[in-house]
């Protein structure tokens, strides 16, 4: 096959994979754009298997099927709950397949054209330390991410002294590093590189804390693709260039959008080092005011008699695994003649976009399903709220209480509505450890219990 | 040569910025309740780095690139086929439902 014919079957293949992501902008095309991907990726692993270089099919194949069946396996079997923790465990493959892709090009460069062992072009080689770099990072920084959300490793941050400065050094230690490989091209620097790179991700990571997870999975997103695209300089592959560049870019957005939703910079994000400072926050003293609870029966009652509820929906909501409970009560309500909708904030549960696909397993209609801007303005006209493992996306402090840690974020205005059925395990603090002076409001009822358990509740008490 | 390697960098560099560009208009046009299927799409094609592992995998032989090549295509299509069969099974929740009124 000639270059130019290459050329034009990877970028129909790049082309293939722009039109996947222009199908997202809607449920209904978004399907045919996931296949438009599939298709970009058959024609570009094709393409490349057609090349004169290539010749071990039977090995390569082996490896397609390995991995595919792995893939296929987990892909199939994951529980939609456990999203964000698979979606980190993929990108650390990325990361980690980055790696390896570079350490190849580096050990036998030939293959890739860019030169001999020993005197590979200067160019290159920054390009394959950059790939390296960032795919290392991507690497350990979703590990750890993967295991906090997965809960293996504790989700609270871990912060000590010094630490922007510490990973501030290590950076420049592994500048230092990689003009140091350019000059002499010994291995044994490529692989300190690797190693300080996995450190400097750990560091990453370390300090961000659960609720900040959302902002950590778009950004190892980011990295991930910033990783390919150093590979595909590396390889002068406009392919992988490309790509790179709309995956980079998605979870840059997104990282942007996450971090918006939690008012922080987008700077404090890609630095990583937040969520630290929350630790040290004062929750206000609250012995003395009046919590008013409630069961599910009232719950039942108060809402039956209603027109309107908007329901708010939180990381509780998907760890209780009460969607499809909720759902029921959602279902019931509706016939009943109640105006029905969701309403989810930017930054409930753990990854972007968690809450609408945990409601659109439960069968909840997505036209049902409506973002912050859309129904904020609803809340006034609204009769009940019921906010369901959700805390501080609700929390009036954020637009009352300079001293706040959350003063400035976007919140859904549950509290304008009639009256606030707030679903809870307990009394304390959410996320962010502020307290919720929405506990204490006269039109707040607090429903303590489990989510799913209280939604079942609710249900039986409305039929 | 090197001359020639500065006109391969440059026009990565080209086709780079304007891949962000586009990149930067498609994402912002996706609506926010499929985040997550663009996560996991976005995350499929990032494997697209496949292509540089099945070049090294390529050749007769076993050296040391070899492997890595070997090792690179089986961790990119984990990721692959994991990446795309969890985004069709995201957005296959997002189908409009038939309304079933059950009176029951």
């Amino acid at each position: 096959m000639s270059a130019n014919m290459v050329a034009v079957l990877y970028l129909i293949s790049a082309l293939m994979f722009i039109f996947a992501l222009r199908g997202l902008s809607h449920p209904e095309s978004s399907r045919l754009g996931n296949i438009f991907g599939i298709v970009g990726m058959i024609i570009a692993i094709i393409t490349t298997l057609m090349f004169k270089s290539v010749l071990s099919y039977v090995e390569i194949g082996a490896a397609i099927i390995i991995g595919g069946a792995i893939g296929t396996f987990i892909a199939l079997r994951i529980e939609m709950t456990a999203l964000p923790q698979l979606v980190a465990a993929f990108h650390s493959l990325v990361g980690i397949a980055a790696v390896f892709v570079a350490a190849a090009a580096f050990y036998d460069p030939a293959s890739f054209g860019i030169g001999k062992v020993g005197s590979i072009g200067t160019s290159s080689l920054i390009e394959m330390s950059i790939g390296t770099f960032i795919g290392a990072i991507t690497f350990s920084g979703s590990v750890l991410a993967f295991g906090k959300l997965q809960g293996t490793v504790s989700g609270k941050p871990i912060v000590f002294k010094f630490q922007h400065t510490i990973n501030a050094l290590i950076l420049v230690l592994i500048i230092s590093l990689i003009v140091i490989f350019v000059i002499n091209q010994s291995p044994s620097i490529f692989w300190t590189i690797v190693i300080v790179s996995i450190l400097l991700g750990f560091l990453v990571v370390m300090p961000i804390g659960g609720a900040d997870m959302p902002v950590v999975v778009s950004m190892l997103n980011s990295y991930s693709g910033w990783a390919a695209c150093g590979i595909g300089f590396t390889l002068s592959n406009n392919l992988l260039i490309i790509t790179g560049a709309l995956v980079g870019a998605s979870g840059a957005i997104l990282s942007y959008i996450m971090s918006k939703g939690m008012n922080r910079s987008i700077i404090s994000v890609v630095l990583g080092g937040f969520g630290g400072e929350q630790a040290a926050s004062s929750v206000g003293d609250n012995s003395d005011k009046i919590v008013k609870q409630g069961n599910a029966e009232d719950a039942a009652y108060i809402m039956k008699n209603a027109d309107s509820v908007i329901i708010v929906p939180g990381y509780g909501m998907a760890v209780a695994q009460a969607q499809h409970a909720l759902r029921e009560m959602g279902d019931i309500l509706k016939k009943e003649g109640l105006n029905v909708r969701y309403a989810i904030h930017p930054v409930a549960g753990r990854m972007p976009g968690h809450m609408n696909v945990l409601l659109a397993e439960a069968n909840v209609p997505y036209e049902e399903v409506l973002e912050l801007d859309e129904i904020n303005h609803d809340f006034p006209m609204t009769e009940v709220s019921f906010v369901i493992g959700a805390n501080d996306v609700t929390n009036p402090a954020a637009k009352t209480d300079e001293t706040s840690p959350i003063y400035g974020m976007p919140i859904l205005d549950v509290e304008k509505s009639q009256t606030v059925l707030f679903v809870k395990r307990s009394m304390a603090t959410g996320y962010s450890g502020v307290d919720n002076e929405l506990f204490y409001r006269d039109n707040t009822t607090m429903l303590f219990g489990d989510a799913k358990k209280m939604c079942e509740d609710i249900v039986k008490s409305l039929a | 040569m090197e001359a020639h390697s500065s006109e391969v960098f440059v026009i990565g560099l080209t086709v780079f910025f304007l891949a962000c560009i586009i990149g930067y208009y498609v994402v912002w046009s996706v609506t926010p309740a499929l985040h997550s299927p663009l996560m996991g799409v976005t995350n499929a094609i990032s494997s697209v780095i496949i292509v540089g592992a099945i070049l090294a995998a390529g050749p007769f032989g076993h050296d040391t690139s070899k492997i890595f090549g070997i090792i690179g295509v089986v961790l990119a299509s984990v990721n692959i086929f994991g990446g795309f069969i969890v985004t069709y099974r995201m957005l296959s929740m997002f189908k409009k439902k038939p309304k079933k009124d059950k009176k029951d």
